[in-house]
């Protein structure tokens, strides 16, 4: 057992883990933070993307003693309160989700691609940016429309209402 | 309309939990107590089990317990099964070969189930896995379709020839004479590649035995739960229906993988009472791919007749379905009901005749994958009518219009009578959307920087609602394929629709809850849906085949209809008026012909007091029920117009637009439907272009992870442009034909016809990955040097 | 995946002395090959000396005609710093192109170039460039470094701190991605330094990485892309898998070759 301390959600967290734990399964199963998903086991599809110092990691492949003295941010410590995040308001504005499980790494993504390059995001470089994770429902037309519009209310503006 | 009823983009209720991360999937779940289960796959395709020692196993930490075949047997657990019953063309039934849960005896594909480890966590249980010691016979496997029936390995000892059923349709003498007489005949040999669905969210199950009360729970993924608690009551002899729930949580997509009642639920259900604690499994995602049911997988020849002004006379397909190692639930009727009465398309086709051989191999079961049979019909379908257009030198649009059935409801040769449609107005549509008429500057422009362009068309049509169920009981059905709802008003005017229809994506909960505003005048956050539960929910059919909207739905339409009849009733009292003079219009209850009225929460209040009315006149409450059994298929048809530019030097090909315009009848929540679209989009041309399962000659699985199994992502698309047309369905109430499975449908072919048309010929198989691309413009260039 | 023992040592020093002592370790770096191959239990190390957190190993300096990245670096460190792409442009746009934007922010070049695996990116552009891979016992020649596939000439008890990239004079890497896993089904990096010209190649070869002698013959006479047309790789030296055959492997490593000379001549 190895004793690990981390900060999830802006909570510190003290645990003792087999060291073979994944970051996936503390926050999932010691944590009981089951928005984070896992759907692969190679790090390809993205369902597990949380934030660890700022940057999205796929927790499904890091180990949770490497994220020990980290800073880690799951889908369930984005929204502020009963205030969603905005990312979060223009997945649900713009339908870019259907079963919603890969919804909170789709989610937990696009939020880091805002934060490294900023807002103003062509089509082109959203389908780009989201390579690293997979949705088996919305053939990505709207979840790219989604992070379009989300790029934007993060940075001021308000989320663009879709014509009705 | 209104801003919540029908026909409103409404925003999902569903999403707030999806969203913030608090969705609860199965394996969200932890039952307290609970132990975790390991399977024991086979590695081998094909082996004769001598004997399993597990030992070594059992001895290991934290194992609870070892079980195989033989302990199914024991406690007399049947196997899995097939629902629908096929029969060949000499009338003998299909040949299915015994499915047990857990092996007995053999082994009959990579990933078979051989035994399960149950432990304290799943670390131990997958470290007693590997001291479990196996000897097996290998045998010799067979996994090529085409060579399953000449092939010397016999996977089921009751079908020698690796043949379940030689099945066919139409009229073989009036389809031989008509092609004796024809003008021109296009012909083509057709791979329908195999798929994995790929659902993001693996299979999952917890099983738990209350000792208590005698009764098992199993929370499971499933996209009919109420069929799964039939099955494994009936069928494999788990407990009675009484003794079993089923709960299916959140789900995260089905796409018909999660239909079938598979081996790792029905083992986790039974092992809970064994072990005595609540059994969990999660699949990974090489399990999923190795055990999951897959999609297609058909080897056919086609042909098509032609007279001598382009009009078809008749079409004429052989194909060879690959059934995997065993039949799943709807393993037999995939490729044969589902499929071939598809083949008629869009057109008018005076005489056809299909032959549908299903094999045998050592490979995973196929079933049920969206679209279901009509992918692979539509394939064959627009393949022939693009390729024989070309052929006699016609515009492929002008070809189908030609060709279009024009007049309804039209019978055709093969089982359906189509209700309603127009064809050529979705054609019309769509060429003016993806501006067919400047298609040839466009290419010139590729052209001068050094690309290939390329326009295809897919004049789709398939059936849904799924089914009458006296019709699909005449065709083999084991079951009716109706639906139910029950709508419970509460005193306070809120009410709760419970569904038999399972949502895993679709949007029930916001798209149900319109029909009941639209109908009852409440508002949106009145409404709950519930679904997914056996104790809570009656029976149901569940969600496939893009049934929810047409038999689902009409079943909740049903429902609140008697509560309206009801309602009157409790108004009329409540108003001290004749039932006659009620009126129910906009959420109020209203006495025609004066200015009397009752919001629906006041008569709903009025029904639970039962202050105004005897209860020997009429029973207080007001909760109804209802079945309905659809009176018909429903048949989407649309046409979808893919645009393709190719790299010549690496054979890439990029969809440069892609549109979509579909009759889906009346829609509920517009938004919802163009969602739908855009996914079915994406699975087709990821059939189209990148998917593929492959099976080497051993019969291991080649392609069991991402890292080689290429799904769709958001580079691989474009935006889709998508539009409708609308003639309501006349045989259901709501006009409503079914959207889930249009664009996997509709999108092969379009994108097959768009990259044979840039490269001039039209040998190329799916997945047209940029090696295949490559290869056939080589081809082209230089015939002689052709392999 | 297997139970071990995990280490964290606080610098390079006590991370040699701990991979000498422990039975059957392995080095963590980013983890991004390693930690998936544990989960397959297609790995299974006793100890696992994780050289996350050593402040030594990290970080990107311009030393004189050379830019030196600490083994540590993530993939999206270099893309995204401004020496290297100032200095060597190809060799940032290469990190863009790994993995993923989550992948890139945990995989290291370290790590890359320590497993080698055939279709990494990285070792393509230590063999163009001439890097020197700098380890805690010694300085070795890109060239004498990648000895075949997932093999490297790194002994027992050897980390590499650092690897050293000599600035070029035109650089440019273009790389085809096997569409399923976006490693490299044929990734090409060119590289001309004076007279001396290097074509490395990634993904293709049946032996991992390699230099295409007969592509840096050609771009010898004349460094442009029409020095290559209609060449393309010894087909007897090609992989061949599902994804692709030797025979279009080989033709896209002539196609990448070209556009890689392309984007190096036009920057």
């Amino acid at each position: 057992m190895v004793n690990v301390t981390m900060t999830v959600n802006g909570k510190s967290v003290t645990a003792a883990l087999d060291p073979r734990t994944l970051l996936s399964q503390f926050v999932r199963e010691h944590m009981r933070l089951t928005g984070t998903h896992v759907g692969c086991d190679t790090s390809q599809c993205g369902a597990c993307v949380v934030h660890m110092d700022g940057k999205a990691v796929k927790a499904c492949t890091v180990l949770a003693v490497q994220a020990d003295g980290r800073d880690i941010l799951t889908i369930e410590g984005l929204a502020d309160g009963s205030e969603l995040h905005p990312m979060q308001a223009a997945f649900r504005e713009h339908h870019g989700l259907q079963c919603g499980f890969c919804t909170p790494g789709m989610i937990m993504t696009a939020v880091d691609l805002v934060n490294r390059m900023g807002s103003d995001l062509d089509e082109e470089t959203i389908r780009h940016e989201l390579e690293g994770n997979i949705c088996r429902c919305t053939g990505y037309h709207n979840i790219v429309r989604a992070v379009e519009a989300g790029a934007k209310a993060m940075t001021g503006g308000e989320v663009r209402q879709a014509a009705e | 309309m209104t801003t919540t009823g029908i026909g409103a983009a409404v925003r999902r209720k569903e999403d707030q939990r999806f969203i913030t991360g608090s969705g609860r999937y199965t394996d969200d779940l932890a039952r307290p107590g609970q132990a975790h289960a390991y399977f024991l796959r086979s590695p081998h395709a094909h082996a004769s089990i001598r004997s399993i020692d597990a030992a070594a196993a059992l001895a290991m930490p934290g194992v609870l317990a070892v079980l195989t075949g033989e302990d199914l047997a024991k406690d007399n657990i049947g196997g899995l099964i097939c629902g629908w019953m096929i029969h060949s063309k000499d009338g003998s039934p299909m040949k299915a070969g015994a499915h047990p849960a857990l092996a007995q005896g053999k082994v009959r594909y990579v990933g078979d189930h051989v035994a399960v480890v149950i432990a304290e966590t799943l670390s131990q249980a997958r470290d007693a896995a590997e001291a479990i010691s196996v000897d097996y016979e290998v045998l010799p496997a067979i996994a090529e379709t085409a060579k399953a029936r000449t092939s010397n390995v016999v996977v089921h000892d009751i079908a020698s020839d690796n043949t379940a059923f030689e099945w066919h349709l139409g009229d073989k003498a009036a389809t031989e004479a008509a092609f004796a007489r024809a003008k021109h005949v296009t012909k083509l040999d057709i791979v329908n590649n195999r798929l994995a669905p790929n659902a993001i969210e693996t299979r999952a199950a917890i099983g738990e035995y209350d000792m208590g009360t005698d009764t098992y729970t199993l929370y499971t993924t499933s996209q009919n739960p109420h069929v799964a608690r039939l099955v494994l009551s009936a069928f494999i002899g788990i407990a009675p229906e009484n003794k079993l729930r089923v709960i299916a949580p959140d789900v995260g997509g089905g796409f018909g993988s999660k239909i079938s009642i598979y081996s790792e639920e029905t083992v986790c259900t039974w092992a809970s009472k064994k072990v005595g604690r609540p059994v969990k499994w999660t699949s990974d995602r090489t399990e999923a791919f190795l055990s999951d049911s897959h999609g297609r997988d058909h080897v056919s020849q086609a042909e098509l007749a032609l007279d001598e002004n382009g009009k078809i006379l008749a079409m004429r397909v052989h194909t060879t379905a690959n059934l995997g190692a065993y039949m799943r639930l709807f393993g037999s009727v995939t490729p044969t009901y589902l499929y071939a009465p598809l083949l008629s398309g869009c057109y008018d086709i005076p005489a056809i005749y299909v032959e549908v051989d299903g094999v045998y191999t050592n490979t995973a079961p196929t079933d049920a994958y969206r679209g279901a049979g009509r992918p692979e019909a539509a394939f064959v379908v627009e393949r022939l009518i693009e390729v024989a257009a070309r052929e006699i030198g016609m515009d492929p649009a002008r070809f189908r219009r030609r060709n279009y059935i024009k007049r309804f409801p039209h019978q055709t040769p093969i089982i359906m009578n189509y209700d309603i449609g127009d064809y050529s107005a979705s054609l019309e549509k769509a060429l003016e959307i993806a501006d067919y008429k400047n298609f040839n500057k466009r290419r010139r422009e590729s052209a001068r920087r050094g690309k290939l362009r390329g326009i295809g068309f897919s004049s789709y049509i398939e059936a849904c609602g799924i089914a009458p169920s006296a019709a699909v009981g005449s065709l083999g059905a084991g079951v009716g394929l109706w639906e139910s709802a029950e709508v419970r008003v509460n005193p306070t005017g809120s009410i709760e629709v419970l569904t038999g229809s399972h949502s895993h994506g679709q949007g029930h909960e916001t798209t149900f809850a319109q029909l009941v505003c639209e109908r009852l005048g409440v508002g949106i956050d009145q409404v709950n849906i519930v679904h997914g539960d056996t104790d809570k929910v009656q029976f149901g059919m569940g969600t496939y085949g893009s049934r929810s909207g047409a038999v689902g739905m009409s079943a909740i339409t049903k429902a609140i209809d008697k509560v309206i009849e009801k309602g009157k009733k409790v108004a009329a009292y409540a108003m001290e008026a004749s039932e006659k003079d009620i009126e129910f219009k906009d959420g109020k209850f209203s006495v025609a012909g004066t200015d009397k009225s009752l919001g629906f929460a006041d008569v709903a209040l009025q029904a639970y007091v039962a202050h105004k009315f005897s209860g020997q006149d009429l029973e207080p409450g007001l909760k109804e029920g209802a079945f309905y059994d659809p009176t018909n298929f429903t048949f989407p048809a649309g046409v979808h117009i893919c645009e393709v530019e190719i790299d010549p030097d690496t054979g890439v090909t990029k969809i440069d637009r892609f549109t979509a315009v579909d009759d889906f009848g009346v829609v509920i929540n517009p938004m919802i439907v163009e969602g739908q679209v855009h996914g079915g989009i994406a699975q087709g041309v990821g059939q189209a272009l990148l998917e593929n399962a492959i099976y080497d000659e051993s019969g291991q699985l080649v392609t069991a992870s991402y890292m080689d199994y290429t799904m769709p992502r958001a580079e691989d698309l474009p935006s889709f442009h998508v539009g409708m047309t609308v003639t309501p369905c006349p045989s259901n109430p709501l006009g409503i034909k079914g959207c889930g499975e249009a664009g996997a449908i509709a999108a092969p072919p379009a994108v097959i016809n768009a990259i044979t048309d840039a490269i001039g010929h039209e040998d190329i198989a799916m997945p047209a990955t940029p090696q295949a691309v490559w290869r056939a413009i080589r081809k082209a260039k230089m015939p002689m040097a052709a392999e | 995946m297997y139970a071990f023992e995990y280490h964290r040592p606080a610098n390079v020093r006590q991370a040699a002395a701990l991979l000498q002592k422990a039975e059957d370790a392995k080095l963590v770096a980013g983890g991004h090959t390693l930690i998936p191959t544990m989960k397959q239990r297609l790995a299974s190390p006793a100890s696992l000396i994780d050289l996350g957190g050593m402040s030594e190993l990290r970080g990107i300096e311009k030393k004189g005609r050379a830019v030196v990245i600490g083994a540590m670096t993530t993939h999206a460190e270099v893309a995204a710093s401004d020496e290297v792409r100032e200095a060597i442009p190809a060799l940032a746009e290469l990190a863009a192109l790994i993995g993923d934007p989550a992948v890139r922010h945990r995989g290291t070049i370290g790590g890359s170039v320590a497993n080698n695996d055939p279709a990494a990116d990285y070792p393509a552009a230590c063999l163009a460039l001439g890097a020197t891979i700098i380890t805690n016992k010694r300085k070795i020649a890109a060239d004498d470094f990648f000895t075949g596939m997932f093999d490297t000439a790194l002994e027992e008890g050897e980390i590499i701190t650092k690897v050293s990239f000599p600035v070029p004079g035109k650089a440019a890497y273009a790389k085809f991605r096997n569409p399923a896993s976006r490693y490299a089904l044929a990734g090409v990096f060119v590289c001309k330094r004076g007279s001396e010209i290097r074509v490395a190649v990634t993904g293709a070869g049946a032996d991992g990485v390699f230099r295409w002698l007969e592509a840096e013959q050609a771009l010898a006479t004349r460094f442009a892309a029409k020095s290559l047309d209609g060449m393309s790789a010894p087909v007897e030296m090609m992989n061949s898998d599902i994804h692709a055959d030797a025979d279009y492997r080989a033709h896209l490593v002539g196609v990448m070759a070209r556009r890689a000379v392309q984007a190096a001549t036009g920057r």
